[in-house]
């Protein structure tokens, strides 16, 4: 078996971005659509991970950008969850369309 | 030169008055505020006296020529190297003059005041309203600074305001005051863009630069002011004429005297002080500290010529049919500034040609004296009275038996009759003008036959025709207090200036104020001023013949010269001139096309882009529709959108 190469890791990258994509687009679930945009997190973080190491393989930028998405992402996942929760408390549901106050 | 920067007291003491009674007076010293504002001002006023005979006795004089001193001298805003607004003061013949008359004036009429204003409600206010005036009209006339002197105009302008409006509970007054206000302020826009255009060609605001870089024919600041020109006049011309049209304005001159009768709605002894002694020779005074930049533009110079004889000539014959008493004063009064207007604009600068500097400069001083008599007679008039009205009056000559004498006095100087102030003055100002200007000679003759005329027609009126009438002599019963004539307070100041108004004219001007600060000998010429006398006499007896006693003879010379004597009675119907002019012709052409047009096109502008701006949020508003993914989706498309822009078309 050969060693995957750049465009192979891209590949899987893209495909894991528009998963999660289509799964924030489709899900009604709060939850779920979180977990759609950790998929794209992860998406990016596998990109940096990938160009990182094929197209500068001494060098440590893309290493830490990740580090720092996946710190940010889970700030965002508590802030996320505790904004679900409030919104549980509120409405009795974690149902997207059922929160549809905020407009005109 | 001693150190004088005490000198700045002088104005600032009447300021600490106005403050000190303005924000404490109505609680602090209802009774006390005039006894305050007179002591203050007593000590400005001998300071002022005292510097006064140091200026023209000990140190003013470097080699037989009075120097312009400047002992007090701040940079306040700076523009630009050498052009800057500076407060400061300046110390020359003139303003050294100014000082003495402004505080002596003031001060008579804060006397008076106490006596004549007593009970008055807002008394403190009025107090401090009057400190306000000194301390500005002070400040004006010390001024180092052209832009100085600009912002203390207008404080002079704002305090008149305020003391013509005093009664601001009369509709009469408050018209008056806004009349006063508006006029000068439209004539003060005149001065600015004079003030902009002289020192634009100077290239300072300070006086003494400004002169000296302006009158001499070699500095180039001269010259580019004369060359450059506008409608073919020159641009040195230009600033003048500008900074005179201030100067008229303030000073009453025609057409910009409309306001100077109306505003003898303030009380009787503000007349005295604003209106005959101290804010109308403003104009004067700023034509006489600019007087070397004058001389240097002869046009600039014949205006001020014209404009002062058409002033003391109009002026003098609505005079001789007016009514009210304290009306014949004003136009009296804007007679007078012609007369001093004129003989600046018939003056040369330097040596002989001076005279009339040194004239109108000392017709200044006497008119001062004898018109704040008057009109501090007037007042006293008034008191017992309690009307303005000629025809009220008569036979008050054994009633106020001092107020009669000095009223008398002051008549005669202002007709010029030997050897009372006004003689001395008025002979300068006729001979100078009989040197420059024939014309203007004669129109001045009969201007002060005129003024003897009107003068004694007032004087008859009051004093002598007919006995008091039955009402009258029950008002003076019913109101005890004013069977008799005023109280000390009123009576000393009319004591005081009747001596003035007597002895001033034995002054020898001539020795302390001249165009270029030398001795000016003055000669006195016998045959000269019989013509000018006989006149003024023929005048007094005309007066005499036909208001000494009641009689009809009036009436029926009224009533043969018809014409004349309506257009007269309505003042030339010059307030309708302006009426007409504002209301059918500048409303109509100017003000109601721009109302249209601020109603219509601006507003209509502004009205449209909210309208829009609504009508649009209207249709666009479904667009936020609160489905977060919605939000999502146009977020993608638009972002696949750059993208494709970005990789496809802007690819470089």
């Amino acid at each position: 078996m050969t060693e995957p190469g750049l465009y192979h890791i891209l590949f899987i990258s893209t495909t894991l971005f528009f998963i999660g994509v289509y799964g924030f687009f489709t899900r009604r679930n709060l939850v779920t659509m979180l977990m759609s945009i950790e998929l794209i997190l992860n998406s990016v973080n596998l990109n940096f991970i990938a160009f990182n190491k094929y197209l500068w393989p001494n060098r440590l930028d893309g290493v830490f950008f990740t580090i720092f998405v996946i710190a940010i992402a889970a700030a965002e996942a508590a802030t996320a969850i505790a904004i679900i929760i409030n919104l549980y408390r509120s409405h009795h549901s974690i149902d997207v369309e059922r929160a549809e106050e905020m407009k005109f | 030169m001693p150190n004088l920067t005490y000198i700045s007291l002088i104005p600032l003491l009447p300021l600490a008055s106005f403050l000190l009674l303005g924000l404490f007076g109505r609680s602090y010293f209802t009774k006390t505020s005039g006894i305050i504002g007179t002591t203050l001002l007593l000590l400005s006023c001998g300071l002022a006296l005292y510097i006064a005979y140091g200026y023209f006795f000990e140190y003013g004089k470097v080699g037989g020529v009075y120097q312009k001193l400047v002992p007090v001298h701040y940079v306040w805003l700076e523009f630009s190297k050498g052009v800057s607004i500076d407060l400061g003061i300046i110390l020359d013949p003139i303003s050294v003059m100014m000082l003495v008359v402004v505080t002596l004036v003031s001060l008579m009429v804060h006397i008076y005041s106490l006596a004549y204003m007593k009970g008055e409600e807002r008394f403190p206010t009025y107090y401090a309203f009057l400190g306000l005036f000194t301390f500005s009209m002070l400040g004006l006339v010390v001024s180092s600074n052209i832009f100085q002197m600009y912002i203390f105009w207008e404080l002079v302008g704002v305090s008149s305001f305020l003391l013509i409006g005093y009664y601001y509970d009369r509709p009469s007054a408050v018209a008056a005051c806004k009349k006063a206000f508006i006029v000068t302020r439209f004539a003060d826009a005149g001065f600015l863009i004079g003030i902009l255009i002289l020192s634009f060609y100077a290239g300072t605001l300070d006086f003494n630069t400004l002169i000296q870089k302006l009158t001499s024919y070699e500095s180039p600041e001269l010259q580019s002011a004369i060359t450059a020109s506008f409608l073919g006049i020159s641009a040195l011309t230009w600033g003048l004429v500008l900074v005179f049209i201030g100067g008229a304005g303030k000073s009453a001159m025609f057409p910009l005297h409309i306001w100077l009768p109306d505003a003898m709605e303030g009380p009787t002894p503000v007349s005295a002080l604003i209106h005959a002694a101290t804010m109308v020779v403003a104009g004067v005074f700023l034509v006489a500290r600019l007087f070397p930049v004058f001389s240097m533009s002869p046009p600039a110079l014949e205006l001020v010529s014209w404009v002062g004889i058409t002033s003391a000539f109009l002026a003098a014959i609505i005079a001789c049919t007016q009514t009210d008493i304290k009306r014949v004063l004003a136009y009296s009064t804007m007679s007078q500034i012609g007369f001093m207007m004129f003989a600046l604009g018939v003056s040369g600068y330097g040596g002989e040609n001076g005279l009339g500097f040194t004239a109108s400069m000392f017709h200044l001083f006497t008119h001062a004296m004898f018109k704040a008599l008057l009109f501090l007679g007037a007042g006293a008039v008034i008191h017992f009275i309690h009307s303005n009205e000629m025809k009220d009056m008569g036979g008050l000559r054994k009633y106020l038996p001092i107020t009669h004498i000095t009223f008398l006095i002051a008549c005669l100087a202002i007709a010029g009759v030997p050897p009372f102030a006004g003689f001395f003055s008025k002979e300068e100002i006729l001979l100078a003008a009989y040197q420059h200007n024939s014309i203007i000679y004669y129109i001045a003759l009969l201007t002060s036959a005129l003024t003897a005329f009107y003068m004694f027609r007032l004087y008859f009126n009051i004093f002598w025709n007919k006995a008091p009438s039955q009402k009258e002599r029950a008002g003076g019963e019913a109101h005890g207090e004013h069977k008799h004539e005023g109280s000390f307070a009123m009576l000393m100041p009319l004591v005081l200036l009747a001596v003035g108004a007597a002895a001033a004219g034995f002054i020898p001007f001539g020795n302390f104020v001249s165009s270029d600060g030398a001795k000016l000998e003055s000669e006195f010429h016998f045959h000269f001023s019989i013509a000018p006398v006989a006149l003024g006499l023929i005048g007094i007896f005309l007066a005499m013949w036909l208001y000494k006693t009641q009689n009809d003879k009036s009436d029926r010379i009224a009533a043969s010269i018809r014409g004349l004597y309506k257009t007269s009675l309505n003042k030339f119907y010059i307030d309708e001139i302006y009426t007409f002019v504002t209301k059918k012709i500048l409303f109509n052409l100017i003000g109601r096309p721009a109302a249209w047009f601020d109603k219509n096109v601006v507003d209509g502008l502004m009205n449209a882009t909210g309208n829009t701006t609504q009508l649009v949020s209207e249709k666009i508003k479904r667009m936020q529709s609160g489905k977060v993914q919605q939000y999502a989706i146009y977020f993608l498309v638009a972002v696949i959108g750059l993208a494709v822009l970005f990789i496809y078309v802007w690819k470089n």
